[in-house]
């Protein structure tokens, strides 16, 4: 039996379903896999080269991988060593910190936690607050917590500091320390009095123009001579010191960039209103340029964590350089991949973490500002 | 209180209600605390020195250094002076970031282009290499690759083998071109290829603009290019010849060696790096707006043509100078040499030379000189280029 074309009136015939070929699973793949012979042939290139970097390493790292255990014995099945790993966690995380006194370091995490996730989520109120406590009051309790000394604490020196929690010490004392400064400098370079604008742009350029590693390198050899006799700096806080006045600069051209962003008419609002410079700078121009830089410091905090690893080469211990030292332990010769990847992976979170917010906020910012 | 008539001119200021001159005051108060500071620390410097009994100046650069470097571009033993040390250290960091920033740049252009492929396995795996790389420490890099994956390398005997390339524990192995007296007629057949290019492609341009007539220049100038020194080669009786590594008892004679630790620095710079470059050429391809490539095929060009003379300018502009800025980094990320040994200016004058001399002040000074003057140099240009390339508006 034939079958006879239906006519349909104009305009009522039915909508057909798309070509099972452009929707669903397969028209995803036709068009992001195999639109044309270059892309399929990219594809099984692509899908090789994942198969043979990831599949070796799958099993490296979990299936032939030996968990638990107290020596190399334990390691016999060809896969990674994580034992060693798992032995010795307590000291990468705290370095050479007496074992009973540990909870004064997790207590100042936690407390660091809290107050950055008043500063990082959005719904939390008083940000202002939140900024002070971390900038001026955490300081002082983190001092006198991980140091101790006083208030019926025992006194824990630097020299046993270490581990990431000195990273984090680290990179979140450099940072915290460099941000006044780093504001002061950028409004220096952006002030109309040559002489205050020569010498901000003489502190960020030089700065800036030469690696971290000499600038650690002079904080460690030079500092002490530049100190009055009978005045001295322990290792921590030279490095510390080489940290902050590094950081600033690049703090200072990360805020400029913010200042650079705020329309003109801001500022001459701000002055016809008759505000003096410092109250137009903290009243107007400084919460609006501040807010847009955010994702900027984030980066620069990401960079600086990253570049915290480098006081493993004026012997500092911290997470690197401490799992650098285990692995000359001659009970654990051969594990340098598993202490590297450790390393690596614990880095590597905190980074992409950081690196993630810094986009969202971009995102979230960049809504209001697109002129 | 009564009105001031209108043409009576007004007081002048109070001395400290005058903001130009309270500027001044505070900005003289400033200048006196920062040279109180440096006076400060000279003063104690000077005093510190004395005590520890070091003679200031640059005198010690005369003396004779007593250490040898793992590896030298220039003649150097231990009876050379410091300031030789000095210049052999400068160009080991020159020579690993000029490798560094070639490799990068390759690598990254590549993955860059890669990231923005329509296909989907190769760009999600382009991201994931820039997320990895870009996300981990360059130091931790860096002696991954010295300490965990160079031992795995195999022996001397069993060498990794690429044509006449061969790379094992010890290092990587080269061939070594020997130009003989002919090879300047070669170089030079090649700088009047390059000078003949440049003058053919501005007649080119200079007709294009009266008469419309295209010229095909890119072919003109790759022939060019690639015939006359040929050319040149095979008229002054092939004036080249190579030296070939070869295995000898324990390990390989001849050819070019690159020793470990210029190959795992060098490595290391060129993958963290390229995860950077990757992201700026992302970047700058995707700012250029897609009614830029709309205009282009209305306009009939195809899609090399809109390439070539659309988007690459136009990115190009964004691209350029944050890639200057890249290489900097890279050049000052040298630095981090020490960490495993590998003989740069850091390594040999900031570490050896100044444990042997204790001259901190001169050392430091003069190694933070050094990369103060490339990073000066480079954003001197990175201004010309930016002043060169800024957009003209209406």
């Amino acid at each position: 039996m034939a079958e006879t074309a239906t006519v349909y009136e104009p305009g009522t015939h039915p909508d057909l379903p798309p070509p099972a070929t452009e929707v669903g699973v397969i028209g995803w793949l036709r068009q992001n896999l195999f639109s044309n012979w270059w892309n399929s042939l990219l594809t099984v290139v692509g899908l090789y080269l994942a198969w043979a970097a990831f599949a070796p390493l799958i099993q490296w790292a979990i299936l032939d991988a030996d968990w638990v255990g107290d020596t190399r014995d334990a390691c016999s099945s060809g896969g990674a060593c994580w034992v060693f790993v798992n032995v010795r966690i307590n000291q990468f995380m705290y370095g050479f910190y007496p074992l009973e006194e540990q909870w004064r370091v997790n207590l100042t995490g936690i407390i660091f936690a809290l107050s950055l996730a008043w500063l990082m989520v959005p719904r939390i109120p008083g940000k202002r607050y939140g900024a002070l406590f971390v900038l001026i009051v955490f300081p002082i309790i983190a001092y006198y917590l991980l140091g101790g000394g006083s208030f019926g604490l025992p006194e824990v020196e630097t020299t046993r500091w270490g581990g990431l929690m000195l990273t984090l010490i680290l990179a979140t004392a450099g940072i915290v320390a460099a941000f006044p400064l780093g504001i002061l400098l950028a409004l220096g370079r952006r002030s109309q009095m040559p002489i205050v604008r020569a010498l901000s742009i003489a502190y960020i350029e030089l700065w800036r123009g030469v690696p971290l590693i000499t600038v650690l390198f002079m904080s460690s050899v030079m500092l002490p001579l530049f100190l009055p006799e009978g005045v001295y700096f322990d290792k921590l806080l030279r490095a510390l010191i080489g940290i902050f006045m590094f950081q600033a600069a690049y703090i200072a051209e990360v805020v400029r960039g913010g200042l650079q962003a705020i329309p003109k008419g801001q500022y001459e609002a701000a002055d016809a209103l008759g505000l003096s410079y410092w109250k137009k700078m903290r009243l107007v121009i400084l919460p609006q340029a501040l807010k847009l830089v955010i994702p900027g410091i984030v980066n620069t905090f990401n960079e600086l964590f990253k570049d915290t690893t480098l006081v493993l080469i004026i012997g500092l211990m911290d997470l690197l350089a401490i799992i650098k030292t285990s692995l000359e332990d001659p009970n654990w010769l051969g594990y340098s991949i598993e202490g590297y990847v450790f390393a690596g992976v614990v880095f590597w979170i905190f980074c992409f973490g950081m690196s993630r917010y810094s986009m969202a906020i971009e995102r979230k910012l960049h809504t209001g500002h697109k002129r | 209180m009564s009105h001031k008539s209108n043409d009576e001119a007004p007081a002048a200021p109070s001395f400290w209600r005058d903001p130009r001159k309270r500027q001044w005051i505070f900005q003289i108060l400033v200048l006196a605390l920062v040279g109180l500071l440096f006076a400060y620390i000279f003063h104690n410097t000077l005093y510190n020195l004395e005590k520890r009994g070091i003679s200031t100046g640059f005198d010690f650069l005369n003396h004779e250094a007593g250490f040898n470097i793992l590896m030298s571009l220039i003649p150097y033993d231990e009876t050379y002076t410091y300031g030789r040390t000095f210049l052999v250290g400068l160009l080991n960091t020159l020579l690993v970031s000029a490798i560094g920033i070639v490799f990068a740049t390759l690598i990254g252009f590549l993955v860059g282009v890669a990231r923005l492929s329509s296909n989907w396995i190769i760009s999600r795996l382009a991201n994931l290499y820039i997320e990895v790389f870009r996300n981990l420490p360059l130091l931790l890099q860096i002696l991954f690759w010295y300490f965990a994956i160079l031992p795995l390398l195999p022996h001397p005997r069993q060498s990794i083998q690429i044509g006449e390339l061969f790379l094992n524990k010890r290092g990587l192995y080269l061939p070594k071109p020997i130009f003989e007296p002919g090879f300047g007629w070669v170089l030079a057949a090649l700088g009047l290829a390059i000078v003949a290019s440049i003058l053919i492609a501005r007649w080119a341009h200079r007709r294009q603009e009266a008469t419309g007539q295209p010229f095909p220049v890119f072919w003109t100038s790759l022939g060019l290019i690639v015939l006359l020194p040929w050319l040149a080669y095979g008229l002054a009786g092939f004036p080249l010849n190579w030296d070939l590594p070869e295995l000898r008892g324990f390990n390989f004679r001849g050819g070019i060696g690159v020793i470990p630790e210029l190959f795992a620095l060098a490595l290391a710079l060129s993958i963290y790096t390229a995860a950077y470059i990757a992201e700026i050429v992302r970047s700058g391809i995707q700012s250029v707006s897609h009614g830029q490539t709309e205009a282009a095929y209305a306009l009939g060009l195809k899609p090399g043509q809109t390439l070539r003379l659309v988007i690459i300018p136009q990115a190009m502009r964004v691209i350029i100078p944050q890639l200057t800025s890249q290489y900097l980094n890279l050049t000052k990320n040298s630095s981090l040499a020490p960490a495993i040994g590998y003989p740069d200016l850091v390594a040999v004058f900031a570490g050896t030379t100044l444990n042997q001399t204790g001259q901190a002040v001169e050392i430091i000074g003069m190694t933070m000189g050094v990369y103060l003057v490339i990073s000066l140099t480079i954003s001197a240009f990175m201004n010309w280029y930016n002043k060169r390339m800024a957009l003209v508006e209406r």
